[in-house]
Order: structure tokens, then sequence, then C-alpha cells
């Protein structure tokens, strides 16, 4: 009871000092009054199957900033609904009408998998819903699809690809040969090196592609060494960066045509890709590495609310909550007043633990990207790739 | 392409059918022989190549947890056999799928328990991790022709087996009819019993020799289990010869489909199990069962 009391207290106290700063940073125009009903949100993320790890991380990094700001964001206290996507599309506008139609959730935070993601997008630009990506890269989420109410604070698949073909020009890299599972977050990968790297240029020689989940790249990496690139961009994540990475050292390819990637080739899977990842140059947007005071505070503060190590898919939904506060503050926690809201959310430069995030015209995070080199089994980032780098978002008409 | 390039295909496309040929020939054999389909046959291979990682880790030789990880691949298919299969042959297809659909659930989340849902790797044998020269910017992994001898060595064993034995006789007669061979007082039960678990052993044999060569992850099993289907089907269900042959058939379409024709490489392989079934509705080997 003493204890329960004192949390009370404790709490009281936090809404004054929390109201007292709204009220000090926005003057008297907003009236930071508390709601009395809970602001709902929804998370729908993958629990379960080869993504059940990222969604947990996300919706961990998400409650980790919604706690540290005393359990509310702008003066409303927060209630949770949850729905597990299983990573599964064709169940996914039965899943995200659960939070929509049967809960009613202000806000929904999803998800991992990319063809999921698309089927949120729609059910949030059809009910209006709004919506806040904390990981799927897909590029139509903020292309073609892109809607005032649908934010991203993860990444676009083309971006970690326009950041290495920037530094794949820098180095000196004359050619190079493309290879990926031909599908949309391969291709889109692909492009944005493409893009940048015979911009700065360069010559992609030849786009070399794999059926989708196939594993099978010796043929590929024979013709590699028949093209002679002077760097190879590949595009693999789970089991398949690790093959990959694998048979591309085995394969005798590593030490004469450079592999460069996206961070998902070699993130979460370096334990087991060993020695052959070594020296491996990857971009994106964080690093294990990264010792900015805010960072070392977050991963300190993440490590000891769960027990175990903040990754990106954590840094991403702790993002996701703060680009939230932020919105939320700016009306006083009244979701209703939802143009000022967006105003606000789109206009956000968020403190984030990977370093200062804002939001491009279609309302994908503009960030800096790390150049990360494989050293002893971590992702150790070797200085700036690119710096604030933003996705054209391209067939966006918003904005 | 010059001449070294193209016979580095041809090495790449009899090195993959090979492996194709190790997983599937158990798959031939259950589906042959006992008329079951089992589509948790990818789940063993997914569970050989755990077992590996698991076992290579604890006694810190990839051969000591081959051996070991086939001992124990033939307990399980024993077991199983017994506890759910048995009284499977004769209830109809429809039950078969069901059952072994289940178990593929089973497995995978029984995996998920034992050992998460990390991606991992299998070291390779220190005494087979060189790597030979071939051509100018590329070398070949010597563990790649290891697996492809070791594919070679138990082809020829199964053929022996089945082919000069006194159990493949009666494995061979009990597939072509049951009843009659029951009736010459031979324990079709047990003989049933011991292809299940040989089945078993050679899929999980093939996760385990696959593993250092490729990775160890969730969910692998299945995407082997389709293309072993396709294997079967092509070289005639329950012919071991003909698994051979349509294996080393598909590694040649996949690897050479790759290189020619990128954009259709994905349908490459089933187009010609579909050339193959209009052509010979039973696959290309199936008169001459064995």
């Amino acid at each position: 009871m003493a204890g329960n009391d004192h949390g009370q207290q404790r709490r009281r106290i936090v809404q004054a000092l929390g109201a007292a700063g709204a009220l000090g940073a926005m003057g008297a125009a907003a009236p930071a009054f508390a709601q009395s009903t809970k602001l709902k949100v929804g998370f729908m993320l993958p629990y379960t199957g080869t993504y059940a790890a990222l969604g947990r991380a996300i919706e961990n990094g998400f409650k980790l900033y919604v706690s540290e700001q005393g359990g509310k964001l702008g003066g409303r206290e927060l209630e949770y609904f949850t729905v597990d996507d299983e990573s599964e599309p064709a169940k996914a506008p039965d899943n995200v009408n659960k939070l929509i139609k049967r809960d009613n959730v202000d806000v929904i935070v999803g998800t991992v998998h990319s063809g999921v993601q698309m089927a949120i997008v729609k059910a949030a630009r059809d009910n209006n819903t709004l919506l806040i990506i904390p990981n799927a890269g897909v590029d139509e989420a903020t292309g073609p699809l892109c809607a005032p109410n649908v934010f991203r604070v993860s990444f676009s698949n083309s971006q970690p690809g326009l950041a290495m073909g920037i530094v794949a020009a820098l180095r000196g890299y004359k050619t190079a040969v493309t290879i990926t599972w031909k599908y949309a977050a391969g291709e889109q990968s692909i492009g944005g090196f493409k893009e940048t790297f015979e911009k700065g240029g360069g010559k992609v020689l030849k786009e070399l592609y794999v059926p989708f989940p196939n594993v099978e790249f010796q043929a590929l990496l024979t013709e590699i060494a028949s093209i002679k690139p002077t760097c190879t961009y590949a595009f693999f994540a789970g089991g398949g960066a690790v093959k990959f990475v694998k048979d591309y050292a085995a394969a005798g390819l590593k030490d004469k045509v450079a592999l460069l990637g996206p961070g998902f080739l070699t993130d979460g899977t370096l334990d087991a890709q060993g020695a052959a990842a070594d020296g491996l140059l990857t971009t994106l947007h964080y690093a294990d590495n990264l010792t900015t005071p805010r960072n070392t505070a977050f991963r300190l503060a993440y490590a000891k609310a769960y027990s175990s190590k903040a990754d990106v898919y954590a840094v991403q939904g702790y993002d996701a909550a703060q680009l939230l506060g932020i919105g939320l503050r700016a009306v006083g926690g009244d979701i209703g007043q939802r143009p000022l809201l967006i105003r606000a959310m789109a206009a956000a430069e968020i403190d984030s633990p990977r370093g200062k995030i804002t939001l491009s015209p279609s309302h994908n995070v503009v960030q800096d990207f790390y150049l990360r080199k494989v050293e002893n089994g971590e992702n150790k980032s070797i200085g700036l790739a690119a710096k604030a780098l933003a996705d054209p978002g391209r067939g966006c008409t918003m904005g | 392409m010059d001449l070294p390039i193209f016979l580095i295909q041809i090495l790449n496309s009899v090195q993959y059918g090979l492996l194709l040929f190790l997983v599937a020939s158990g798959l031939t054999l259950i589906f042959g022989i006992m008329g079951v389909i089992n589509l948790a046959h990818g789940s063993f291979y997914m569970l050989g190549a755990y077992a590996a990682f698991t076992l290579s880790s604890l006694t810190g030789n990839l051969f000591t947890a081959i051996a070991l990880g086939v001992i124990l691949a033939v307990a399980f298919g024993y077991a199983l056999e017994w506890v759910f299969f048995s009284f499977l042959y004769k209830r109809d297809h429809l039950q078969q799928v069901l059952l072994t659909y289940g178990l593929i659930l089973v497995f995978e989340e029984l995996r998920s328990l034992a050992v998460g849902d990390d991606v991992h790797g299998v070291p390779v044998p220190a005494s087979l991790s060189a790597s030979i020269p071939l051509g100018s910017t590329m070398t070949y992994p010597l563990y790649n022709l290891f697996i492809s001898a070791a594919c070679l060595v138990v082809a020829a064993l199964l053929f022996v087996l089945l082919r000069c034995t006194k159990l493949g006789m009666m494995i061979r007669a009990g597939a072509a009819n049951r009843e009659m061979v029951q009736s010459l007082g031979i324990d079709i039960n047990f003989l049933f019993r011991v292809v299940f678990a040989l089945g078993v052993a050679l899929a999980a044999f093939a996760g385990m020799i696959a593993a250092p060569a490729s990775s160890v992850y969730p969910g692998m099993g299945n995407q082997v289990l389709i293309i072993c289907f396709v294997v079967v089907v092509i070289g005639g269900i329950g012919s071991v010869i003909g698994a051979l042959v349509a294996a080393l058939l598909i590694g040649f379409i996949d690897t050479f489909g790759k290189v020619f024709l990128a954009d259709y490489s994905g349908i490459l392989v089933y187009l010609l199990m579909a050339i193959v079934l209009v052509w010979r509705p039973e696959g290309l080997f199936r008169e001459n069962a064995a």
C-alpha cells in the first residue's frame, strides 16, 4: 500500500513536471490538460516465426521511451493492443482490421515484413488511421502509397543502397555486379545502389538474380568470377545472407572482388558467418559501436529494462514512440486535432540513438548512414557513408 | 562463356544435383515403397542440420557429430514409424498429408524451443577447409568436392543394398506386393520400419553434411521439400536410379538456367517437371522400380 501511494505520488509529480514542460515549450497557446481516456496504441508486429525477435525488440524500444516519459505521451496515458501478424501477408488484411475495427485504436505501430506492411498501409489509408512504420522498408509505403497519416522511422529499401553507391564510387571502384533475390526489397536495394554508383562514375555490368528464397549461389558466383568486376553489391538477409557470404569467401572471390551490401547482409548473422565476413563493408543507419552519449544512455537503459542488448530494431521502436510523442505534445494529447498533429510529426526533429533524424516530404526518415566494417564479429562504424540521406520518394504526390 | 568457366558450371551442376539426390532418395524410398506421402521429410533435413550444429559444437568434430547424428536419426525414424506411420498404411493419402504436415509444425516449434530462431553456421573441418584454384579469379572449396564424393558413395551403397542383398530383395518385393510378402512369412512391419528409418537417416545425413557449406536456419527444410518432390516425380516414384538422374538433370537446368535465362530460372525446374509429366506421366524410371 505504502509503495503504491509512493508510486502514485511520484507519477503525479512526473505528470506535473510534464505539464509544466509542455506549457513552457508551447506558451499558453495549447492547453496541456490531461485527457481522461487512454490513448489506444495498436502493435501489429510479428511475435512468432522468424521475425519474432524483431517484433519484441520494436515493442520493447517503444515502451522504453514511454516509460522514460513517465508512462505518458503528450499528457495521455497509453493503452496497448497487440496483434501477432506472423509475417503472413495473406492474414494481414484481417489482422489489421482487428486493430482498426475491433479495438478501435488511435494509432498503429507496425510492422517488419514488407508484404504485411502493404496491407497495413492500404488499411490505414482507407480508414485514415495514424500509422508509424517501425521497420518494413518497402519503398511504396512512402512512395506511390504515401499518405499524410503514414510515417516511417526506419528506412526505405533504397536508402542503404543509395548510401553504398556513394561509398563505392568514392572508393574508386569502376565496375560492379549486383546480386539479390528476385523480389521487391532486393530490387529496390539494387536500384538505390545503381543510381548513386553510376552517378559517381561507376558502371553496373550485370544485375544477377536468384529466385526467392533459393540459396544455390554457386552458378552465379562463377558468373561473377568470369565477369571480374571491381566490386559486388549483394542484398540478402537471414540464412541466405549467411550462405552467400560464406560461399563468396569459399569461392575465393572475397580478396579479388570487394563485397559490399546493405547492413542486413551482416546484421544478426555474424556469428554464423564467422571469418568469411571479416572486413566486409556494409551501410546502415545504425552500428554496434556508436559512442555518442545519446546512444550509450539508450543502450544502458535498454539493457537494464530488458536484460538484453539493444539492436537497430529496438532503436526504430524507440523512435516510433518519440515521433508519436512529438505529435501528441503539439496537440496537448488531443489526437482529434489531426492536421496539427500531422504537421508537428512531419516537422519533427528526433534525437534518436542513431543520431538526429527528420522526415522527408513523403514522411520517410531522413538520416545519416554509417559505413560499417566487420571486425572481430562486430559491425563497427568506420565513418559516415552519407549525411542526411533522403529517399527520393518517387511516385509520392504529397508534400 | 569461355571453356574453363563452362567446365566450372558443369561441376556446379553435378555438385548441386548430387546433394539433391541425397535428400530426395529417402523421400522416394518412403513414398515409393511404403506409399506414404511424407511432407515432414524436409523437417528431417532441417533436424539433421541443427543436429550437426549442436553435436559438432559439443563434440568439437564434425565427423563424430555426423556419426552420432546418423545413429540418432535411425532410432528416431524407427520410433516415429512405430508411433505414427504404422497406423497410416491403410488410411487414405489425405490423412497422411495431415499427419506429416502436423509433424512439420511440431518439429519447427520444438526446434524453436530447443535452439531458438537464430541463423547458425557450422565450421568446415580443418582437414577439408582448403580450396583448389580454378581459373584466374576463382577457387573451389574442397569441402564441396567432399560432399559430392559422399553423395556418390551413398548412392552406390543404396544401389547395392537394394539390388544385391536379401534385405533389398525383401524391400522391393514388399513394395510390389505387400500381402504376398507377408504370406511368405516375412515381417513386413519390421521391414517398413527399417525402410522408414533409412529414409529419415538419409535426409538427416544430407542436412548434416550440407550444414558447413550452407547455413542452418528456421524453415530450411520446407524449401528443400518442394524441390525433392520435383526430383521424385520426375525420376519416377520409388526409383532410386530415377531420383539420381532427375536430381542431376535439375542440377544442370538450375545452374545453367540461372546463367542463361535469369528471368525464368525460378520456373525452369517446374517447366521440366510439367514436360516430363506430359511425356511420361509415371516419371522417367517408373516400371523397373529400384
